[in-house]
């Protein structure tokens, strides 16, 4: 009894000590990033490589650090959001949940980062950008002797049914950009037209909106709608994939970043701001499998990203789209014409 | 008495007067504070100074209260005075604290009205810190101890103060938290009360619409229910197969099968799904070979209804079977062998005599399957597809597109009141029937053996669904070992370096791994939670089986609630309440602690009720008439006659705060991610290897503490409630003592 207790004394002691330990650093920074994981950690690397400054990182997705920023906003504890895609960022921006900043780097930025900035009053910025596209897995599609699609228009094809997979615009950043693209390219109408008979082919609408070409990468479905960048992953890391950018043009995001309003460490986080926006930190992306185009002009372009120069890319309208109302509408018009409409 | 109370004040006038009344900004645990400004810097300073110096002069009153029972502390403890001058300082002290708690936040006042009563207020203040902590302290203990010296519980003021504290931490802990989410189901975005919105969000069809009976998709309430039910089916029916094959058959490998019963309890979440999608996917292996093997067309009937099904059957048989193996083996012996003297035959023995025994015991492991079913989350995560269940709908309406938190809150009321009347069904049936078979009699004999058909039946579902299991579990150590999984089959230790890797530099080991951060913190923080939930599980039980209160039954109730509610409501309803002051807790380890201790307690309270009942009283009663007082009793005698009890509490909340998943998703932070949000992170991404491989090393860990907690102890009891083995052993215990005291007397 006697040595246990002493054990038990001894442990505590040591996660006290552990835990006060980690709080010795001279600065500090509390980032929420929505990338991929080793991005994330990639990023903190080099970061603390270059600043005496002690990170604290969590990951959580573009969705759930927003919520965690809006449920935090009478009391933040974040200091920085990097990455994640565009559209909560500009929610966070309108509810006034980030702070207005203009960094001095923002004239060396690619147009559509400056646009996002701009959009937002200068309370978020365009940190990349990524395609939306159609990927598909070639072993599966040979084996079933299907076409490749090349347009949207081409998953409508009563041929595909039961291939194609892509999130639920309910839960996914993506897919909502996917809805949004689509009403932009065809109208409204006709959009959900084309959605009613795609619908059909459709085999899952999965939660999270890279979910679909992980399924492709290992056969689990054939056809996927994705954002490019997590295609080129995917076929980095040996899958067999194709990436197609559909004919008739296509939607974007712009992975962002913003400091929260009321940030206990500001000029750390102004100090990741600046370093996140670097040519340098962005041209290392790639290092650690993500293939996103970078939003500093000086910056490389991964080799084997997909150029937005090479696609044909609409005119996207972030400030209507990333609207609460116009959402809530889609949404709403999505879930009674196409989600609950018989396959 | 008189000195304990002298004490208390102290601690009181110490958390007024020395320590920081707010709290820290970087941790409960960090002793910044003392070097860096101390007392007359505005974030350390102790109430006092913050009243006197810093334009707080709200705090000051709550001296007033700390002062008072100086005026009766040297009364004799019968004048009524005494105890109600106690019971006003400490009901007013607690009470004036959380109405300034909550009528002063960040922001200055809360209320409008606040404002308009006082004006602009322009001082802010933050969480409650070590000061108040400790001032609360002392005006519980305060209150209780006047209440004690009125006549409450005859008395004892250790027990009036384990039952104050108990009830003020399962209110603030377990009841604030819920109400604020019911509150915050009438809310809408805006903030503003709505009951509009609740009726939009409770009555959608996406809740409750039958679609599926007409070739759509049905609502997500019944879709939960219909899985539930199912589930709970399966796993009672195999759960009774296994359980009849050990105790009713001369099976070989009985030993092996007990193993079983541990899988589930070590199983981190996600694991059993996605060994399921490689083995049944579209290109899992099974699949592949019987689409060439008959030429089909692979399908994908995994995704939804069958697999989560399948994946819930395997991983909640187990519990099943542990329930029912104790229920199986409790049934009288003799009662089978009356049956059999009047002539009935094997099979009209079992079904008429046998198995009508064990209808509690059944119903308890359906309701347990059920509720274990509608509060799952990483199997509808992963195999979920189409159809959408109760748990990941309420995660996604919160962190998903629709960022819609009135909807989770509606969500997470229907799925509260599913489990809850679940659970009240449990209890009401186990109240009324609850092992009738096991008598104080001794039952000679031994159990007759399976007719052959049942007995054919029984191994014909057993040993498949064993092996089934073996084979998923070999299939995830196998997963960790592979470079791809599912394209790339070739061997590699590559998702063990990620993960665990380790360098050496010029300063020593250098964690070079990316999973040694979460990795320590959840072994940090398991291990400061088990010995936490132990003792406010077993001092529960301890005041529910050795001490008669009003309210009891309600008090029960209110500590078992937390079983009932589903993680993902905990995780919502943790933020809702503790992200603003008075309790500032999200952020912080101590909130994932708290969470712990309060959703793994009822398997405490459980375990110490069972073991607690083996102890006859006349124990605590010669201990008490040797001059102990309750205190020393329940230290001396009752404590170390709990170990059994207690070890299993430990192992089990370890373990669990290591596996669970749906409320820790809500509650990690920066500084302290854990492993299972990390694995979501790396499933999310695609990485199964490295998720694999990590969930191997958590198995790993958690059977080594088990098996040498177990070797250590050298109990067999020592995993989950098991509480009807332990009743039976109860009985036996109980009549070893009796007759012990025959033999005295």
């Amino acid at each position: 009894m006697k040595l246990k207790t002493i054990l038990l004394g001894s442990i505590f002691a040591a996660g006290a000590m552990s835990v006060s330990l980690s709080a010795q650093a001279a600065g500090r920074l509390n980032v929420v990033c929505s990338a991929d994981n080793t991005w994330c950690e990639m990023m903190e690397a080099e970061f603390e490589k270059e600043y005496d400054i002690d990170v604290s990182m969590v990951r959580k997705s573009s969705g759930e650090a927003y919520a965690q920023v809006r449920a935090e906003a009478s009391n933040p504890k974040l200091d920085i959001w990097w990455a994640g895609t565009g559209d909560p960022h500009l929610q966070a921006a309108a509810e006034g949940l980030t702070m207005e900043y203009k960094s001095p780097s923002l004239d060396k930025l690619q147009d559509w980062a400056q646009r996002q900035a701009k959009n937002a009053n200068y309370r978020t910025v365009g940190v990349y950008a990524g395609a939306l596209g159609i990927g598909y897995n070639t072993d599966v599609l040979k084996s079933k002797g299907l076409p490749a699609p090349k347009c949207w228009k081409d998953l409508a094809d009563p041929a595909y049914k039961g291939e194609i997979q892509v999130a639920n615009p309910n839960s996914s950043g993506t897919s909502y950009t996917a809805l949004a693209t689509l009403v932009q390219l065809f109208g409204e109408d006709k959009a959900f037209d084309f959605l009613k008979e795609m619908h059909k082919n459709v085999n899952q609408y999965t939660k999270s909106g890279s979910a679909p070409i992980k399924a492709a990468a290992i056969g689990e479905t054939t056809i996927a709608i994705t954002f490019m960048h997590d295609m080129v992953t995917q076929k980095e890391q040996g899958a067999p994939i194709e990436i197609v950018s559909p004919c008739e043009g296509t939607g974007y995001e712009v992975g962002s970043m913003s400091i929260i309003k009321g940030a206990r460490n500001l000029e750390n986080a102004k100090i990741w701001y600046e370093f996140a926006l670097n040519a340098k930190t962005q041209s290392m992306a790639e290092k650690a499998g993500s293939y996103q185009v970078p939003s500093n002009t000086e910056a490389t372009v991964p080799e084997n990203a997909p150029r937005l120069s090479d696609i044909k890319l609409i005119d996207y309208d972030f400030a209507k789209y990333g609207e609460a109302k116009t959402r809530r509408h889609l949404l709403q018009r999505w879930d009674e014409e196409v989600k609950t409409a018989p396959q | 008495m008189r000195r304990l109370l002298w004490f208390w004040l102290a601690i009181g006038w110490i958390g007024f007067v020395v320590l920081p009344w707010y709290q820290q900004e970087y941790g409960f645990w960090t002793l910044e504070w003392l070097t860096d400004g101390y007392t007359f810097y505005g974030d350390y300073a102790p109430a006092i100074l913050q009243g006197f110096m810093f334009d707080r002069p709200w705090l000051m009153p709550v001296a007033v209260f700390l002062l008072t029972p100086f005026l009766v502390i040297k009364r004799p403890r019968q004048d009524p005075l005494f105890g109600n001058v106690l019971i006003a300082s400490g009901l007013c002290g607690i009470g004036y604290m959380l109405l300034q708690g909550f009528a002063i936040g960040v922001f200055g006042f809360n209320y409008p009205f606040l404002t308009a009563l006082f004006g602009e207020l322009d001082v802010r203040q933050y969480g409650l810190g070590y000061g108040a902590l400790f001032c609360a302290a002392s005006f519980l203990v305060l209150f209780c101890t006047g209440l004690a010296a009125r006549g409450t519980m005859r008395g004892d003021v250790f027990v009036t103060t384990s039952i104050g504290v108990i009830i003020a931490l399962v209110a603030t802990f377990v009841f604030f938290p819920v109400s604020r989410i019911l509150i915050s189901a009438f809310v809408n975005h805006d903030g503003v009360l709505s009951a509009a919105d609740f009726l939009r969000n409770f009555a959608a069809s996406t809740v409750w619409g039958l679609g599926c009976f007409a070739g759509g998709v049905c609502g997500v309430a019944w879709n939960t229910a219909i899985l539930a039910i199912l589930t709970a089916t399966s796993t009672t029916l195999l759960g009774l197969a296994f359980a009849l094959v050990v105790t009713r058959t001369g099976f070989v490998w009985k030993k092996s099968l007990r193993v079983l019963t541990v899988l589930p309890i070590i199983t981190p979440p996600f694991v059993i799904g996605l060994a399921l999608i490689l083995l049944f996917g579209r290109s899992g292996t099974v699949t592949q070979f019987f689409a060439d093997l008959l030429g089909v067309e692979a399908g994908r009937w995994l995704y939804g209804l069958p697999g989560i099904w399948l994946a819930q059957t395997l991983s909640f048989t187990p519990i099943s079977f542990l329930v029912l193996i104790g229920v199986v083996e409790g049934v009288s012996p003799s009662m089978e062998e009356a049956s059999q003297t009047l002539r009935a035959d094997r099979w009209q023995t079992f079904v008429r005599v046998s198995l009508p025994l064990m209808r509690p015991g059944l119903a308890n492991a359906f309701l347990l399957a059920f509720i274990e079913s509608m509060a799952d989350f990483g199997n509808p995560m992963v195999l979920g597809g189409n159809y959408d269940v109760l748990s990941t709908d309420i995660f996604f309406a919160i962190v998903g597109a629709q960022n819609d938190q009135g909807r989770a809150a509606v969500l997470a009321i229907i799925l509260l009141v599913f489990t809850l009347s679940a659970f009240g069904a449990q209890r009401f049936w186990l109240g009324k029937k609850s092992y009738a078979t096991v008598s104080g009699k001794a039952d000679n004999g031994a159990h007759i053996s399976l007719n052959p058909g049942l007995r054919r039946l029984c191994y014909g579902t057993v040993i498949p669904w064993a092996l089934f299991t073996v084979v998923i579990y070999a299939m995830i150590f196998f997963g960790a070992f592979v470079k791809r999984w599912g394209f790339d089959n070739s061997l590699t230790l590559d998702n063990y370096v990620e993960a665990f890797g380790i360098g050496w530099s010029d300063h020593g080991i250098v964690w070079a791994g990316a999973a040694w951060d979460s990795f320590w913190t959840t072994l940090n923080i398991s291990v400061i939670a088990a010995p936490l939930t132990a003792a406010v599980g077993l001092t529960t039980a301890y005041l529910l089986v050795r001490q008669n209160f009003r309210g009891k039954n309600i008090f029960e109730f209110g500590t078992m609630l937390s079983f009932a509610i589903p993680g993902t409501v905990i995780g919502v309803s943790y933020i809702l309440a503790f992200n603003v002051p008075p309790l500032e807790l999200t952020g912080t380890g101590v909130i994932l602690v708290i969470c712990f201790i309060f959703r793994n307690m009822p398997v405490g309270v459980r375990g110490g009720i069972a073991a607690m009942s083996q102890l006859d009283k006349s124990l605590d009663e010669a201990s008490l008439t040797l001059g102990a007082n309750s205190f020393t009793t329940f230290r001396r005698v009752i404590l170390p006659l709990l170990r059994p009890a207690i070890v299993a509490a430990l192992v089990y909340s370890f373990v669990r705060a290591i596996t669970s998943v749906s409320a820790v998703i809500f509650l990690v932070s920066a500084d302290h991610n854990m492993a299972t949000s990390y694995i979501i992170g790396l499933v999310e991404n695609g990485r199964y290897g490295v998720a694999i491989a990590y969930c191997s090393v958590l198995i790993l860990v958690m059977l080594m503490v088990i098996v040498t907690v177990q070797g250590l102890i050298g109990k067999r009891k020592l995993r989950r409630e098991d509480r009807v083995a332990t009743d039976i052993s109860t009985t036996g215990g109980k009549t070893a003592v009796s007759g012990l005291r025959e033999k005295h007397s």
